[in-house]
């Protein structure tokens, strides 16, 4: 194992001359880089159209992204052995954090999410697990055989469901779901045979009855709104009701930036957060939901390369985990805003306004673009 | 372990995940595909409908009520008008609990239980939680101070400057102009609301009612954007209320006055009308009350006070005051007489003080009989039956026309009709006649009901404007000019009431009622029993001709051979005192009917009512009468 360390390199990227290789000087992957700045640029231009054309919004979200960046350029420099040494002891350390939210955590809306180290940071353990337990999943995977038998996904499952029950448990159904969806996915990559998925299917869809009954009035609520959002329109419908109208008065090319009345009148709720692709729908129209929809493609494509290129079952797994969690996230928002899932709070990524979402994110393109740059050289 | 020792297959496993990432990536596509679908779903085959939904999110139409006309007599005196009243609303959706914010503004200003019930009322009645629902209305500066001071206490509450209705003269216009009221439940199910948009008011009683439309105006409106709270952001487009027609009234606000002065504080009513035009210069009913009162709403309290008073101030006495005519139908009875050919000017009777018909026992007395039978005004006739006002001449003449032509005359006076364009209220009197009392009374008409009608009495009922309009029409000779309130033009279509139109009589029939008329109030310095009625009440000093006829209609019968005795009786079942009368004769300005309720005589207490109200109008007021044009004094 050790030899690995001394015959990595930074791997040759085609066509990029000298620029190239100061991307690959820092480890960095250019093409995935050029989407990731695509997206974001059009995200500020729509977000500085949703924020009402306040420079402080602005300026705030630009932070971020520095910061994301910063997060991502320094993860992107670690080989992905590190990353494995590490997976293990992260995990722990995420699932301590997480269980220490339920005596420390602070309170906000009758969830307790967020922990507090005072002086210091205010973070959700759960943002955390939503990089760890890919890790963590990728790494216990690494040295078995695959297919995984039996006893393997057994074992992986409780890795995956622990954490998505302790953060349900704080509660967070949101983000326990997309937890679990990324382990899920992750054991699907690692060729977990399809009749236990198919079958653990069947059985979720015959608990049906009873998990309505285990799951929260608000959450029940939320299901019988996107059934039928007119039942109470100007109560838990109204968020619904008026992000459709914002999208659908879009129409192909949209009312133009700055002009959405849905967005501007205050008729269109968080549409600087988890609905503002409903502003965008709004403004630039068809045109511009699918041209976004285009630069998330192109990131997911770039990440599938990436993954397929990777050379240990680690890197493939973990880069294939964090990329198709990625599209799950955006199209549990879109389709959450567009009015086909029920509303959970998951943010547009790269798009929506605020912090945590985003740092997971730029620590996923890290460890994504750490485990491109730093390929052994294959003689043959 | 075998499984342990066994070496790893690394092209099959990167098969596998080469075929679950093909695998995940055809889902993902799936996915995005579905995403597309939807939004251009959305987009493409739900946008008029999104379009019209956002529009409709955004603009709010805001109605701009229009100001309400002003209400001016003759002479431009202001006698309704609008003045700003400052009215504590909120905006519902602004208001978390109403129920506290209530209870913290009782400790600063007093809500009534009435206003509150009020409030609550319109609160369930209004659909869209951005419109401001008054909570109280009107504010005295203390209030509005007490509630500025605290205002940050009560989010979503505010004071509101609007226009409402005032009337400056208060209780001596109430009966003539009538008044606005708030629009009720019960209002605004029967009119057009989208006229009514931001309007709080109805015109309810009189020219306020009848002259709704034109007053009103035209609401104008705002379409306003505003956002998801209702916060008004811009006018986007607006269209200007075209305010409501300003009304020129005949109404004389100095005679009105002076009207009140005359009747003082007896129960009564003055109508006086200009009988050129038709014009009603005066409309007096007293007493009366303060319409000020009712436009924001009276308390029950209040309410129960007028509505329950003995002299029930708030019953238009000049409209719809129902009373005997007594002896003022004595000169349109004449002229039926001499109209129909049934009598000349010169004939005359032998007066004993009683009339008998034939067959039947029963006295009809006249007004001067005693008990010993020495009254009587001995040979009477037409000119003298109306200037002593002979009662057993009127018997006579009543059963000598008939019933028949007798109500059909009588009708041609406007009587038993509405005799006005524009008062809504008024009522039609009751005119009997054979078919009348064979409905209402199942009862056949009896000769003895005719010599009744003769002097005004039984069953016959007029109102005090229908008198009026009758001394009007005498005053023109025939010539019927419809009373009418307004002089100005309006949008309004009058409608055309009584059909009987001009009763032309050739001058032999008008010259000895007039001139009979005249000489009740200006034959004087006679022997006894030769004077005109009213002659010694107000005749003796009068600078101007005036024609007239007193009326005494009694309130309850007297039986037969009792004698009426005011000391004996109940005041409130004393006879009505009477009086019409039109000046100058030969000009006539002014036409007038004056009712005194239980009042007594009508030459005694009624005639000097008459004489100080034509003083005023032909002497004092402002714009003068030239008297000898109008042919007065010295003749």
């Amino acid at each position: 194992m050790s030899d690995d360390f001394v015959r990595q390199l930074p791997n040759w990227q085609p066509g990029f001359g000298g620029r190239a290789r100061a991307f690959n000087w820092f480890n960095l992957d250019p093409l995935l880089l050029i989407v990731i700045a695509g997206i974001v640029s059009f995200g500020l231009v729509v977000l500085f159209s949703a924020a009402d054309g306040q420079v402080e919004v602005l300026r705030a979200q630009l932070v971020r992204f520095a910061i994301g960046f910063g997060l991502m350029v320094v993860l992107a420099q670690f080989p992905p052995h590190f990353y494995l040494r590490l997976a293990p002891w992260l995990y722990l350390v995420g699932l301590v954090l997480l269980i220490l939210t339920y005596p420390f955590g602070t309170e906000v809306n009758g969830s307790k999410r967020w922990l507090r180290i005072p002086g210091l940071i205010n973070f959700q353990p759960s943002e955390l697990m939503k990089i760890f337990l890919p890790l963590v999943l990728a790494w216990y995977f690494n040295d078995r055989h695959l297919p995984p038998k039996p006893k393997y996904i057994a074992i992986s499952c409780v890795l995956f469901l622990l954490p998505a029950a302790l953060i349900y448990g704080q509660p967070d159904l949101g983000t326990a779901l997309i937890v679990a969806a990324s382990g899920l996915i992750l054991l699907l990559l690692a060729g977990l045979p399809w009749r236990y998925f198919v079958w653990s299917g069947l059985s979720l869809v015959a608990a049906a009855p009873v998990l309505w009954f285990l799951i929260r009035d608000y959450q029940r609520q939320r299901i019988l709104t996107l059934l039928d959002p007119e039942r109470d329109p100007l109560g838990a419908g109204w968020n619904i009701i008026q992000s459709k109208i914002a999208i659908g008065s879009g129409g192909f090319s949209g009312k133009g930036l700055f002009n959405g009345t849905q967005a501007h009148l205050d008729f269109l709720p968080e549409s600087q957060t988890d609905f503002i692709i409903a502003v965008l729908a709004e403004e630039l129209g068809f045109i511009g939901v699918v041209s976004l929809l285009l630069g998330y493609g192109l990131l997911i494509l770039r990440g599938l390369l990436i993954s397929l290129n990777a050379q240990d079952t680690f890197g493939r797994l973990l880069c294939g985990s964090i990329t198709f969690t990625f599209s799950v996230y955006v199209f549990v928002n879109i389709g959450m805003v567009s009015g086909i899932l029920p509303v959970v709070g998951v943010p547009l990524p790269l798009v929506s306004y605020g912090g945590t979402s985003l740092l997971t994110l730029f620590a996923g393109f890290g460890l994504m673009m750490s485990i491109h740059s730093h390929r052994r050289i294959t003689l043959s | 372990m075998a499984e342990a020792l066994a070496l790893k297959d690394h092209r099959q496993e990167s098969q596998i995940y080469v075929d679950r990432s093909a695998f995940g990536a055809v889902v993902v596509a799936l996915l995005f595909l579905l995403l597309i679908a939807r939004v251009g779903y959305l987009q493409v085959f739900e946008f008029a409908d999104s379009v019209a939904r956002s529009e409709n999110n955004r603009i709010q139409v805001v109605a701009r009520s229009p100001v309400r006309g002003r209400i001016f007599d003759t002479q431009g005196e202001l006698l309704a008008q609008n003045r700003p009243s400052r009215d504590l609303v909120l905006i519902p959706e602004q208001v978390v609990d109403v129920d506290l914010s209530l209870e913290g503004l009782r400790q600063i200003v007093e809500i009534s239980e009435e206003s509150e019930a009020y409030f609550r009322r319109l609160l369930k009645r209004r659909a869209r939680a951005f419109e401001p629902v008054p909570v109280l209305l009107n504010l005295s500066d203390e209030a509005v101070a007490r509630f500025e001071a605290n205002r940050s206490r009560f989010p979503g509450f505010s004071v509101e400057a609007k226009l409402v209705r005032y009337y400056p003269k208060g209780e001596l216009m109430a009966h003539a102009v009538g008044s606005v009221r708030r629009i009720n439940d019960q209002d605004s199910k029967s009119l057009d609301a989208s006229r009514y948009l931001g309007t709080d008011h109805i015109g309810k009683l009189g020219v306020e009612r009848f002259y709704e439309s034109s007053l009103l105006g035209e609401v104008g409106y705002d379409r306003v954007e505003v956002n998801a709270r209702g916060r008004q952001m811009r006018i986007v487009e607006s269209e200007k209320p075209s305010n409501g027609l300003d009304l020129t009234l005949h109404l004389h606000a100095g005679l009105q006055a002076a009207a009140a002065r005359a009747l003082g504080d007896r129960r009564g009513s003055v109508v006086a009308i200009e009988p050129e035009s038709g014009g009603i210069l005066a409309l007096l009913s007293q007493p009366s009350y303060d319409p000020n009162l009712f436009v924001q709403g009276i308390s029950y309290r209040d309410y129960d006070a007028l509505r329950e008073s003995e002299d029930a101030p708030l019953f238009n006495r000049a409209l719809q005051g129902q009373y005997q005519p007594g002896s003022t139908l004595k000169p349109f009875i004449g002229l039926i007489g001499l109209g129909a050919n049934v009598i000349n000017a010169t004939d005359a009777i032998d007066d004993q003080g009683w009339y008998q018909l034939p067959d039947n026992e029963r006295l009809y007395r006249d007004w001067n009989w005693t008990k010993t039978d020495a009254g009587g005004h001995g040979r009477v006739n037409l000119e003298k039956a109306i200037y002593r006002s002979c009662n057993v001449y009127f018997y006579d003449l009543a059963v000598r026309l008939g019933i028949d032509r007798l109500s059909t005359g009588l009708q041609q006076f406007g009587l038993g009709q509405v005799t006005v364009f524009d008062l809504p209220e008024a009522n039609e009197g009751l005119l009997p006649s054979r078919a009348w009392k064979r409905q209402a009374r199942k009862l056949p008409w009896y000769p003895g009901d005719t010599v009744n009608l003769g002097i005004g009495h039984g069953d016959m009922l007029v109102t005090p404007l229908q008198m009026a309009a009758g001394a009007a029409m005498l005053a023109n000779r025939g010539r019927w000019v419809m009373p009418r309130m307004a002089k100005n033009r309006t949008i309004e279509t009058l409608p055309g009431l009584l059909p009987s139109g001009d009763r032309r009589l050739p001058d032999r029939v008008w010259d000895p009622i007039i001139g009979a008329m005249e000489k009740v109030v200006h034959r004087g310095n006679q022997q006894f029993g030769e004077n005109g009625t009213a002659w010694s009440y107000i005749g003796r000093d009068i600078p101007y001709r005036m024609a007239g006829k007193s009326g005494t209609a009694q309130v309850v019968e007297i039986r037969q051979g009792e004698v009426y005795d005011e000391e004996l009786i109940d005041e409130r079942q004393r006879k009505h005192a009477w009086f019409i009368a039109f000046a100058p004769v030969d000009a006539p300005k002014i036409a007038l009917a004056v009712l005194i309720e239980n009042g007594g005589g009508g030459s005694e207490f009624a005639a000097p009512v008459a004489r100080e109200i034509l003083d005023y109008y032909l002497l004092e007021r402002g714009v003068g009468v030239d008297l000898k044009l109008a042919g007065g004094g010295a003749r």
